[in-house]
């Protein structure tokens, strides 16, 4: 082995500029790899986090006859506080939200919104909900909504602007609202088309006193079975977002393939010349007494050693940069929010080991395996045509 | 009690040897018709002829890089023919050397590279190796071209690495075909008194295929091939009379 490792050296060394270009090229694959799975998960992970941060915090229960999907039955998907959670509820570690279906009219245009009531005092999400306390006077309805949901309406700060829904009765109401603050938020979910008021105004606007729609729970809360409500879990309640940031992912993969195959191209390439060009050299080696076998196995080992020292030439240089991005993040264009899932303005790939060892390993195999393909010719040579070089 | 002793030291036994090539759609050309050869140990021998005449032909089934399609040949008393291609190698990398009408070196070795290539192989230890290589590009003297690489040397110099070589690992047989095909006379005589040196300092048996006059007078046995027939085994003089 040792041998042929060091025959193996002499003639990628001799081969020159040629190993390196090769070894250069898959490097770059090799980083490039590297480097978009890390976004992914780095964007992933975050993706995952805002969301548990902005919308989930320990997992939700839904009112039995909650439909996300369905608005129209939304105003029968509430009920009140169960029993069981007085105490949570006076600690903060349950929050309620009750969401009702309205309109708000901004410069005269009609645009159907979800109003979420939410305690203007709660802790378990990053909505900005203290906004949402001291109202100016008995009649102020404070609001708070996201920025994606101020650009659709052309809302800003202390605008006012008329809210119309339904009450439990079935009575339309209008009132107007003041919107006390404008959020940003990597989450789509509680921005878009979405009105965050206090809990206990919405609750008096559509006679539905002490009841909510779902419940928020806080991490340090144990689930617990309550009749009338389903308890969703984070992982539940991400399935939809994660779905989506794998079919993105699949999406941009293609993009790495597609420079891979050109990497292993070149090598295929490579080794065939190499093996076309080098068969006198190639029966020498018979002649001197190496079996054929033992030639296959020198050329795919020669092709191999270009994946390995891509990934030492990729590490002198990728590992520094994978440092810095990691450390600083990378900015993202803006308009990448339009991609419909979570995404924040800088990103932070994630480096986990078993994406580098995977890649490392994939990469090898593959090379491993496009430089067998064209070796696996030396067999059927003659080895004394071989050495005239009459092939 | 004679033909025991002759049978003992006989590195190449050639017995009816016939070898067709396959040509065409359904044809054969046959190359060799029916050969029969005693090569001793410690021979300089040549086989001589015509271009066409088979020398090659014959030189890579004693080589085992080919096989006989009929008859049976011994060399260093291993039939060739039930050979499996792993233990063709074996004799080879073990028992024999080749020499090259265009010296096959390999490119990116230097001087010492090639000649150590053999040793590698043999799994000689560093030390063991360095010192044989040495001490045979001193018997070739390019002791100071031992860092070139081949296209830095001449042709005569090339020629010199590749018996260098050869003779590293002392090999019982060195075939040799048309080694001075592409070296001037001066070249020629010179590496022809080289190879008759270590024949004679180290009994290595030689054969050559060739049909250069110069390396004709120092054979010691020419067997003339005509269309893949023996036409003449000559004992032309005796070791140690040039
Ligand atoms: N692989 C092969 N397939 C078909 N025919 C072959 C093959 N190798 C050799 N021959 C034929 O066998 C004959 C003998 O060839 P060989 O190479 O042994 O001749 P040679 O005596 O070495 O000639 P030269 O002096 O030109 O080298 C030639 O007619 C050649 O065309
Ligand atoms: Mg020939």
């Amino acid at each position: 082995m040792m041998k042929l490792l060091k025959l193996v050296f002499r003639n990628l060394i001799g081969n020159g500029l040629k190993t390196w270009l090769n070894v250069f090229v898959l490097s770059i694959a090799f980083v490039l790899i590297i480097f978009m799975q890390a976004l992914l998960q780095g964007w992933d992970r975050q993706a995952m986090a805002d969301t548990v941060k902005w919308e989930i915090a320990g997992g939700q229960y839904w009112n039995a006859k909650y439909d996300p999907f369905d608005p129209f039955t939304l105003d029968s998907a509430v009920s009140e506080l169960p029993k069981q959670f007085a105490r949570q509820y006076e600690t903060g570690q349950i929050e309620p939200v009750l969401i009702v279906s309205g309109t708000i009219y901004p410069s005269g245009r009609s645009m159907p919104v979800l109003m979420k009531g939410i305690r203007p005092g709660q802790k378990l999400l990053e909505l900005p909900t203290t906004l949402l306390m001291n109202p100016t006077d008995s009649t102020d309805i404070p609001a708070i909504i996201g920025s994606n949901m101020a650009h659709q309406a052309g809302l800003t700060e202390n605008d006012i602007v008329t809210l119309r829904w339904r009450d439990a009765n079935g009575t339309f109401e209008a009132q107007d609202i003041r919107i006390a603050g404008v959020f940003k938020t990597f989450v789509p979910t509680v921005d878009g088309g979405q009105i965050w008021l206090p809990l206990d105004l919405l609750q008096k606007m559509t006679l539905n006193p002490d009841k909510a729609t779902l419940l928020i729970k806080s991490k340090e809360v144990n689930e617990a079975p309550v009749a009338g409500w389903d308890f969703k879990d984070v992982k539940e309640l991400t399935k939809t977002l994660r779905e989506t940031l794998r079919s993105k992912a699949v999406g941009q993969s293609i993009f790495y393939v597609i420079f891979l195959l050109l990497a292993l191209l070149a090598i295929f390439d490579t080794q065939t010349l190499s093996i076309f060009y080098r068969q006198r050299e190639i029966g020498t080696f018979v002649a001197l007494g190496m079996t054929k076998k033992e030639v296959v196995r020198l050329f795919t080992l020669e092709g191999t050693m270009n994946a390995i020292l891509a990934i030492v030439l990729g590490a002198v240089y990728g590992i520094p940069l994978f440092i810095y991005f990691a450390v600083n993040g990378i900015p993202m264009p803006s308009g990448t929010s339009d991609f419909g899932v979570a995404i924040s303005d800088k990103i932070y790939p994630a480096f986990p080991p078993k994406l580098i060892v995977g890649t490392i390993l994939f990469i090898i195999l593959v090379t491993a395996w496009v430089s067998y393909l064209p070796a696996r010719k030396i067999v059927k040579m003659n080895p004394a045509d071989a050495i005239r070089g009459k092939i | 009690m004679l033909t025991k002793i002759m049978a003992q030291n006989s590195i190449v036994e050639v017995k009816g040897l016939v070898k067709r090539f396959p040509m065409g759609s359904s044809g054969f050309f046959t190359a060799l018709k029916g050969i029969d050869l005693t090569v001793s140990e410690g021979e300089f021998m040549g086989l001589v002829g015509p271009s066409g005449s088979g020398k090659t032909t014959f030189l890579n089934i004693i080589g085992t890089l080919d096989k006989p399609s009929e008859g049976r040949v011994d060399v260093l008393e291993k039939d060739v023919g039930s050979l499996t291609s792993k233990q063709a190698a074996q004799l080879r990398k073990e028992e024999m050397g080749f020499i090259f009408q265009s010296f096959n070196l390999l490119p990116v070795y230097t001087v010492f590279e090639n000649v150590e290539f053999p040793l590698l192989l043999l799994n000689k230890s560093a030390g063991e190796r360095k010192k044989r290589v040495m001490e045979t590009l001193e018997w070739l003297g390019l002791t100071s071209k031992v860092d070139s690489r081949p296209a830095q040397l001449s042709g005569g110099e090339c020629q010199r690495v590749a018996i260098a070589r050869a003779m590293v690992k002392r090999p019982k047989l060195v075939l040799a075909d048309e080694p001075t095909a592409n070296l001037d006379a001066e070249n020629s005589h010179n590496i022809l008194r080289t190879m008759l040196k270590l024949n004679e300092g180290l009994k290595t048996c030689f054969i050559f295929a060739t049909h250069d006059e110069k390396v004709i007078s120092y054979l010691q046995r020419i067997v003339h091939l005509e269309d893949g027939r023996i036409a003449k085994d000559m004992k032309v003089r005796s070791s140690g009379t040039l």
